[in-house]
Parts: C-alpha cells; sequence; structure tokens
C-alpha cells in the first residue's frame, strides 16, 4: 500500500502512491481482529432515536443534519417532510437506520454504504446510485435510472419504475414489484434484476454479465440478452430474497423468466469488423 | 478445487473454446460471478456481521467469490481496487459455495480491520 506522506502532500496538492500492477499484494493476515464495521463510521445505537422536520431546510442542511445525529450516536432517524428535495439522504458510510416520512426527489440516498434506507413515497431519477452496501425501499414509484451504477445490496421498488434501471448496474440486487421501462440493464456488468411485473423494450441491452429474472412479459430483448435456465438455487434464491420484502410475483417465482449475457460482446474490440455487424 | 478449475489454473492455459484460442485470451471468469448464494453454508462470523447491519441476507457480500490472482487463491476488495491473496495455510473446500462464504468472511474481516489501506486514504483525503 502507498506510504502516504498527509502532511507534505497536502502542502503541495500532492499524493505519492506506490500501485504496481493490477494487484497490491496484500495478504489476509489471520490475526485480523473481529471489527464489525469500518473504522471510520461512527458506532450509533439503533434503539436511540431522532427526528428532523425538513419543511424549511436545504437539502444540505438536512444530510448535515443526519450526520450531525450518527456522531452523536443516534442509529434511528426519521426525516419528516423532506418535500421531494433532491440530493437527500447521500454518502452514508455507515450503519443506520433512516427513514423518509414522503417523496423524495432526484439523486436520493446515493453514494451510500451500509444504511437500511426506507421511503414511504415515491423517488425521482438515479435513486440509489452507485450505492455500494445496505437497503433501499421505497414504497411507491421510481424515476428512470434507477440504481444507476449499483455496486453493492438490495434497492427495491414496490410500484413502477422508469426506463434504464440498473444502467451500468455492477453489482448488488434491484427488486421492482411492479413494471419496468426500455433499456432496463443497459450495459449490466454483474448483479441481480427482478422485475416481478413486464419489463419494456431492449431489456439487458449490451449487457456483459449479471442476471435479470423477469416476472411478466418482456416486450424485446436487447443486443447480447438471451434466456437463460432457471435452477433450484434460482427459484430458492428468489423465493427467499422478495420473503425479505413482503413482494409477491403474480404467477409466482417457479415461472419467472431468466435473462443472461450471451457474452458475444465480450472481447468486442478485439473483433474483426465483418464479426461486429453479425453480433449488433 | 473442481476439475474444470484445475484445467483452468493449470494447463492449458485456460483457454477452451475455439474463440478463445483465436483471440489468445480468456473469456469470462474462472469462476461462476453469477452463483447466487447458499445460505446453508453462512458462517457464524458473517451470521453475526450481518445481524449487527441489521440485514436478513448476505445484502453487498453477494457478489463476492472466491476468485484466483495468477494461481493463488484470492479475493477482489472493490475498496482497494485489487485481489486479495489467501495465506496458503488456509485449506479451501470443494464446493465453490463454501470457499465463497470464506472469501465474504475474510474480506469483511480485512476490510473493517485497522490494517486497511482505506484507514491512510480516509485520514489523508476524507473532507467531512
Amino acid at each position: 500500500m502507498a506510504e502516504l506522506k498527509k502532511e507534505k502532500a497536502q502542502e503541495m496538492g500532492l499524493h505519492d502512491e506506490q500501485l504496481k500492477g493490477r494487484t497490491q499484494q496484500r495478504f489476509f493476515s489471520i490475526d485480523e481482529s473481529e471489527n464489525l464495521t469500518y473504522f471510520h463510521s461512527h458506532e450509533v445505537d439503533t434503539s436511540k432515536s431522532a427526528k428532523i422536520d425538513a419543511q424549511d431546510m436545504t437539502p444540505r442542511e438536512i444530510n448535515r443534519e443526519i450526520r450531525a445525529l450518527m456522531e452523536k450516536g443516534i442509529g434511528d432517524i426519521t426525516v419528516d417532510n423532506p418535500m421531494s428535495r433532491h440530493g437527500v439522504g447521500v454518502g452514508i458510510l455507515n450503519r443506520l437506520n433512516l427513514k423518509f416520512t414522503d417523496s423524495l426527489g432526484y439523486f436520493g440516498c446515493g453514494l451510500i454504504d451500509g444504511p437500511n434506507v426506507h421511503i414511504e413515497g415515491r423517488v425521482g431519477w438515479s435513486c440509489a446510485e452507485n450505492m455500494m452496501a445496505g437497503t433501499v425501499v421505497i414504497e411507491g414509484n421510481a424515476g428512470s435510472t434507477f440504481g444507476a451504477a449499483i455496486r453493492g445490496g438490495d434497492l427495491v421498488c414496490k410500484g413502477d419504475v422508469g426506463a434504464r434501471t440498473g444502467i451500468d448496474q455492477k453489482g448488488g440486487t434491484i427488486i421492482v414489484g411492479g413494471r419496468t421501462g426500455a433499456f432496463s440493464g443497459f450495459m449490466m456488468q454483474r448483479g441481480r434484476m427482478i422485475i416481478c411485473g413486464d419489463a419494456g423494450m431492449n431489456l439487458g441491452d449490451s449487457m456483459y454479465d449479471g442476471t435479470i429474472y423477469v416476472g411478466g412479459e418482456v416486450e424485446e430483448l436487447g443486443v447480447d440478452c438471451v434466456p437463460g435456465e432457471m435452477t433450484e438455487l434460482d427459484i430458492r434464491y428468489l423465493s427467499e430474497k422478495l420473503a425479505i420484502y413482503g413482494i409477491k410475483t403474480p404467477k409466482g417465482v417457479e415461472k419467472m423468466q431468466k435473462y443472461v449475457s450471451g457474452k458475444m460482446l465480450w472481447n468486442y474490440a478485439s473483433l474483426e469488423p465483418n464479426e461486429k455487424k453479425l453480433i449488433l | 478445487m473442481s476439475t474444470n478449475e484445475e484445467e483452468f489454473v493449470v494447463g492449458a492455459d485456460g483457454l477452451d473454446t475455439d474463440r478463445e484460442q483465436m483471440i489468445g485470451q480468456h473469456i469470462g471468469y474462472r469462476y461462476d460471478v453469477n452463483l447466487v448464494p447458499d445460505l446453508k453454508f453462512i458462517t457464524p462470523f458473517l451470521q453475526k456481521y450481518i445481524d449487527k447491519m441489521g440485514w436478513k441476507d448476505l445484502n453487498w457480500l453477494e457478489d463476492i467469490h472466491m476468485g484466483y490472482e495468477g494461481d493463488q487463491a484470492a479475493v477482489f476488495d472493490r475498496n482497494i481496487n485489487g485481489w486479495v491473496t489467501i495465506p496458503d495455510n488456509i485449506k479451501l473446500p470443494d464446493n465453490q459455495q463454501e470457499r465463497d462464504m470464506i472469501a465474504r468472511e475474510l474480506l469483511v474481516k480485512f476490510q473493517m480491520s485497522e490494517n486497511h489501506p482505506m484507514v491512510d486514504l480516509n485520514n489523508a483525503y476524507r473532507k467531512f
């Protein structure tokens, strides 16, 4: 790992890091401590609750107040009157129970790593984009690019969602209780998407990897998205996962369709021009 | 290690299909990245971790699998964007589900350790 000369580097605006190739040659130590949270996170108690009335607060003030409460050790926060403000509940890298009693605007709960968020209303574009870990549950509907570039955790919308759901998904699980719009799973690279209702046109377009399960009808599959084979493990996984969030599929989990990458686009750059034409 | 994995790691450079032989590189991973976890193999430490976080299943750890760095078993740590090698003295089971659970446990222990590189990065770069 890099030897960071913190003070000097900050004075000069530079950082000296020694990164070699793809690996940093880190080895596990069997004597690692059994700490269960990040070293930089605040130790919070989920039995301690607090409320924020966001009626007259700016998004920045709301986010700062959430952080201040976490620093005080409060682990259960309710935000009343979020008034569909944008960029609220973002950048939380901590264990926390967070509840919004109404709708959020764009980019709500983005860049989070760990908290369990419950939104009782609806959400705008790009909810939980770049989410790393934790759970986000939305009772209403969601806008486009729901869970854009998500890397981990469970992102659940019990209603319908817009287009390009999980665009550039790199991990995690996106669950949609209703329908999803066009180009869902576009450029998906890893992770799972569970759509209980119908899916719009070009589902899984240009997906490199990952799995999409659909309970309803698919309008049209995108480039390199092909049907996969449901296994016993898939069915068990779907049953357990949906039961956690109290979501049911119209025809039952056993009748869901599985879609995976055809992997024709892998190593696309090294294909000959005529091969590229065949795929597209 | 299954027969397929042994072939990949030890023999024939892992080049299997005609397409792979033509382009001279492997297509895909050396293990099933889409394998959904089987919770019956969960370890006591992982159970303690998910209980602490308030989750009902493995959450982000569903995407963690035991992979390879060269011919060494390793797990990818997204927080350092690099592979973390498993020590030789840890004996790994044949079943991928069990191996993945070990990878998850070791990764959580590593990430939550004060020796993790993110502790230095946090001290140097964190803005708030």
